[in-house]
This record gives C-alpha cells, sequence and structure tokens, in this order.
C-alpha cells in the first residue's frame, strides 16, 4: 500500500489492480452454500442447470465452422452444433461460459488474484505442469463430451437433481482421479 | 399452474433470456473463483486428503441446491417435471467419468475451473482449456466410431427415487446424511494429512438446518398428480366442460396430415378393443401407465400435439387429466372417442365385418360389433380425406414449451 507520485499515477493503478496481495478465498462451506443458492437460481429461473463443457464443445465447433464448414456439415455430431446454417455459438449453455469466464475474473481482480502464475507442485518445472495440464485438459474434455457432461454439468447439476447416471459419473470422475493420484503423486507433492 | 421453471425466451425474447443465461454464468464463475477453485494445487490435493476444500464445497453446494429444488417442488413453486434431469447413458457415463478422473489428477482442473483459472490468468489453467479445446475437437472426430458405445445403455430420466424405489423425501434425508457424512470424514482425513485449520463452529448449525430441511421436505412430500391436477383445477375445469379440449373428428383427420406438427395419438383402451380397431400409428397406452411414460411425453419436440382416445370419453379425459396435470404441453381429447370416429368415417369395409350397433353400449363400450380383429389394417383407420369433407372448427393451439430439451453440457 504505498503511495504514488501523481505523473504515473494511471499506470500504477493498473499495476496495483494486478499486484496486490491476493486476499485469501472464501471459508469452504460458505463457498459451498453460495454455490449450491446460484445453482438453484439456474434450475429455478430457467430449468436448466449449470455447465461448462458445452460451451467449450460450441466454441471449437464454431471455429471449425469458419475453417472448414464442409467438414462440419459431414460429421454428424458437429451437424447438430453448426450444421448448416447454425450458429454453434447461439446457445444458452455459450452464455453460461462466457458469464464464467467473466465472474472468475471479476471475483478475481477484486480480490487481488487474477495474476500471471503457474500453480504446480513444488517438485516439478512450469514447463512440465504446462504440458502435463494440456494432457489433462484434452483428457477431461474427451471424457466430458463422452459422459455427456463434466463436473459441472453432470456431477454438480446432475448430482442436485437426483439423476441417477449423473451420481455414477460423479463417483467414476472421482473414483478414477483417487484411484491415479498416488502414481502421479510427484506432479503435486 | 406451478409457476417455475420460467420459459424464458418465448417470455422475455432471445436477448433477455441469454442476458439471463450470461447472468448465471457469472455468478457461477465468482463463486467458484471465491471458493479457490482456481488454484490447481488445492484442487488436486483433496486427492491426497491434504484439503478437501474443493470436496466440501462440491458436496456442501449438491446438498444445498438439492434442499432447495425440492423444497421448492413440495411447496408447489418449482415443476421438477419441467427441469433438465440428466438422462442416464450407463456406460459411456462410466467411461467417461473415469477419463475425467484421468484428466482430473493429471490437469488438476475441470472445465468450469480451468476457465475461472484462464480469467485469472492461470498460465496452468489457460493450457488446460487448450488442452480441453483440442479434447472436444479430438472427440467430435471420433464419435462416429463409437456411436453404439456412445448411445448405447440408455436409460432416459432415471432418478435415485427409481433406482432404491423410496420416495423424494427419503432420497433427500439419505443424500443430506451422507455428504454429512463425507464431510465428517474428509475433516478427520484432512487434519491427518494435511495441518489445515479447524473450520468453524458454525458448521454443526449448518449441518443440523440441512438435516431439519430434508426431513420438513420429507414429511410435506411432493405434489402428486392429483394434487397438481387439484392446483389446475380452478382454470382448466371449465374450460374442460367448455369443450376447449376436445378435439372432433375432422380435424384430427386433419392433423394427421399437417407435417408441421408432430402428432402423438395415445389409444388407452384395453388391449382387446385395440386391438379389434385402433387409428393407423397410435400408440397403445392403457391408462394404468400412462403416468409412466410423463417423461418421454415432455422430451419430446415443442411442436408435439396429443390426442388422448378411448371408445368414449370418460378414460380419455382421465388420461388428459394426468398428463395436463404433470406439464405435459398441447394435450387433447378424440371428441366422442372412437365409437364417433367410426361414424364419421366407418365404410362400407368396415361394415363387412360389422355385425352391428350394439343396441345398449356402456359407457367406454365399443358400440360397433366387429367379428373380427381389424387392428389398423381398414380404411377407418386412416381415412383419405378427400373422401370426406366436414366442417370441424379447429380448436389446436400450441402452447409454450416451459422445458428444456437439453442439458448443461449438451
Amino acid at each position: 500500500m504505498s503511495t504514488t507520485t501523481p505523473p504515473i499515477k494511471k499506470e500504477s493503478t493498473l499495476k496495483r489492480l494486478f499486484s496486490r496481495p491476493g486476499k485469501p478465498y472464501i471459508n469452504s462451506y460458505l463457498g459451498g452454500v453460495l454455490l449450491g443458492i446460484v445453482l438453484f437460481i439456474s434450475y429455478f429461473i430457467t430449468g436448466n442447470g449449470l455447465g461448462a463443457s458445452g460451451g467449450l464443445s460450441r466454441y471449437v465447433a464454431f471455429v471449425e465452422d469458419l475453417v472448414a464448414p464442409d467438414h462440419v456439415n459431414r460429421v454428424p455430431y458437429l451437424i447438430s452444433m453448426a450444421g448448416g446454417d447454425l450458429n454453434a455459438l447461439d446457445n444458452w449453455i455459450v452464455m453460461v461460459s462466457t458469464g464464467v469466464i467473466l465472474g472468475g475474473f471479476v471475483s478475481g481482480l477484486i480480490n487481488g488474484r487474477a495474476k500471471f502464475e503457474t500453480n504446480k507442485g513444488p517438485n516439478i518445472s512450469n514447463r512440465t505442469r504446462w504440458i502435463v495440464a494440456f494432457f489433462g485438459g484434452m483428457l477431461f474434455t474427451f471424457g466430458a463430451r463422452m459422459a455427456r457432461g463434466c463436473t459441472s454439468g453432470q456431477a454438480l447439476s446432475g448430482g442436485a437433481t437426483l439423476s441417477a447416471g449423473s451420481w455414477v459419473v460423479m463417483f467414476a470422475i472421482f473414483g478414477g482421479a483417487y484411484a491415479l493420484a498416488y502414481f502421479v503423486r510427484k506432479l503435486w507433492n | 399452474m406451478i409457476p417455475f421453471p420460467l420459459s424464458l425466451e418465448p417470455m422475455f425474447g432471445k436477448l433477455i433470456a441469454y442476458l439471463i443465461f450470461l447472468a448465471i454464468g457469472f455468478l457461477f464463475g465468482f463463486v467458484l473463483e471465491s471458493a479457490g477453485f482456481n488454484h490447481s494445487p488445492t484442487l488436486a490435493a483433496q486427492f491426497y486428503f491434504k484439503d478437501l476444500r474443493v470436496f466440501k464445497v462440491f458436496f456442501t453446494a449438491i446438498v444445498v441446491a438439492m434442499l432447495l429444488i425440492f423444497g421448492a417442488s413440495a411447496i408447489g413453486l418449482l415443476d421438477y417435471n419441467l427441469i433438465w434431469v440428466n438422462p442416464t447413458y450407463l456406460w459411456s457415463g462410466i467411461v467417461g467419468g473415469l477419463i475425467m478422473g484421468v484428466g482430473f489428477i493429471l490437469g488438476g482442473f475441470c472445465p468450469g475451473t480451468s476457465l475461472v483459472a484462464l480469467a485469472t490468468f492461470k498460465i496452468d489453467g489457460i493450457f488446460f482449456v487448450l488442452g480441453g479445446l483440442f479434447g472436444v475437437f479430438a472427440f467430435s472426430e471420433v464419435v462416429d466410431k463409437i456411436t453404439y458405445f456412445y448411445n448405447g445403455s440408455y436409460f432416459g430420466r432415471v432418478t435415485l427415487m427409481d433406482i432404491f424405489d423410496l420416495p423424494v423425501g427419503v432420497i433427500v434425508i439419505l443424500v443430506t446424511l451422507m455428504a454429512i457424512f463425507m464431510l465428517w470424514g474428509g475433516e478427520k482425513l484432512e487434519q491427518k494429512f494435511g495441518d489445515k485449520a479447524p473450520e468453524p463452529k458454525a458448521r454443526y448449525i449448518g449441518a443440523g438446518v440441512f438435516v431439519l430441511l430434508a426431513v420438513v421436505i420429507a414429511i410435506l412430500g411432493q405434489p402428486t398428480t392429483e394434487d397438481r391436477w387439484e392446483m389446475l383445477a380452478p382454470e382448466k375445469q371449465p374450460l374442460l366442460e367448455q369443450r376447449t379440449y376436445q378435439i372432433a373428428p375432422p380435424e384430427l383427420l386433419h392433423t394427421m396430415h399437417e407435417h408441421k406438427l408432430n402428432l402423438v395419438m395415445i389409444d388407452v383402451r384395453d388391449e382387446a378393443d385395440y386391438n379389434i380397431f385402433h387409428l393407423l400409428d397410435a400408440e397403445h397406452i392403457p391408462l394404468d401407465e400412462v403416468s409412466d411414460h410423463i417423461h418421454d411425453f415432455i422430451a419430446m419436440p415443442p411442436n408435439t400435439v396429443f390426442v388422448v382416445m378411448s371408445n368414449d370419453e370418460t378414460a380419455a379425459t382421465e388420461a388428459w387429466k394426468i398428463m395436463t396435470a404433470e406439464s405435459v404441453p398441447n394435450v387433447y381429447i378424440l371428441d366422442g372417442g372412437i365409437n364417433n370416429w367410426l361414424t364419421f368415417y366407418g365404410t362400407p369395409y368396415e361394415e363387412d365385418f360389422c355385425a352391428g350397433e350394439k343396441e345398449t353400449a356402456a359407457d367406454e363400450e365399443l358400440r360397433y360389433d366387429f367379428t373380427i380383429a381389424l387392428g389398423a389394417g381398414c380404411p377407418a383407420a386412416f381415412p383419405d380425406p378427400e373422401k370426406f369433407e366436414y366442417e370441424f372448427e379447429p380448436k389446436i393451439q400450441l402452447e409454450l414449451k416451459r422445458a428444456p430439451s437439453s442439458g448443461g453440457c449438451g
């Protein structure tokens, strides 16, 4: 919290915004209650739960449709999103995913947690972390498309509405992660 | 009528509807970030029992949302039939889930949390999102090779209530207790493997409130079909008596040839009558089985029109009440039932197999005395509209569809 001289004030405001010490995260149970309320509001007003991977897949379909529209029109899975004159981004889930990015950014900014950094376990390099994160992301969304939903769309939303299939997916996600955790402990510990 | 969920797009237009979804996403992202879901070591730490923050947030959220959803449903504010409940695809769900678990422990994020990490400039999050985009692309390229696996083991809208054959209230109590037990166990593990500060005492009060709410929900129970009809009756009963929903045979015939509508005809008579004569493409669903098909009906496209029929109208009206009470849109009754239909559209062909009309037929009895079972193999089952010219007063009008037709990750 140092004072700055007037001539460089503008720059330093920006700088200060991004380099403040981050505030601690809120209590887990409070976070859970808030998240549960947001999920309820979503169901209550719209009839739909929350989701994230659906938005990602539509971003990709949108780009594919720009680059290779003929290809999109041949793959049944893509046709339903971006075939013909369909706009892959013209869907509510894209709005939700975009909102997630905005909301995350604003919360990070307010609390001084929006800063360029790589978070990782102590015993691996940044580069290893990046490569593994890339492969992790690839597997995760691949699995999410296969299971028709990720931790948000299946486990969280389907869990709260008591969908039997979603509870199965939830246990499979946590089961898969716990089963492999020991073997990749070097990554995180 | 149960007021929620709303039918956003028809009510407010696309722009407002999309802004509402954007706002919900915003809140979702804001809470995820506030709860620490943009920090990958925290996300991964739950798998080593060192810091169960993510696990706690997750299961607390499920319990809170569940209690609010079924609480709102119990007091008649929210229509559970109209909210999206993920359909069950067993094996693709299990295998997909396991793959996600591998991605979770390697990547340290899930898709939602990676978006929040990206938004707060976490470089590992950005790499995860890039990988994620590639994974989505890869799936769209291979899904055609695994369609049997991907679409097989489909069970439709199955809930935990169906699996365990228990009422909603009991499941809500059990899930609440299980979550509290898991959170309690999680804290014990955390103390053993990590060095976390203890949680505030207030959480005991929170747990108590959860259990209390779950018990209240169980005592209130969920509205039955009868309760739901009671709620609708003041509005719908007069309309029913004014014969707003009874469509004359010519209107049904006209609708059979209206290809912009998805006509679903439901014949609720017993099997014997159905075999003797039914309309072409009429589905045979006996009255006592109509309730089992509600979710299939609701999932049909918004241009679907249901026409229920019996020999006369009593049973069809009963089916109409069940379906309307359970929020199936656009349900109509065949005016005068099959008996009336045959009066309109019987031809010399049917007469050959008919010993005549019964002098006295009870209500819901087939008035024509057929000598063989014709099924739908006769002209009256699908009359040629050019051979009959009847005037009718059109009654079918499409209501706004309220139930979402795809889920969060569709």
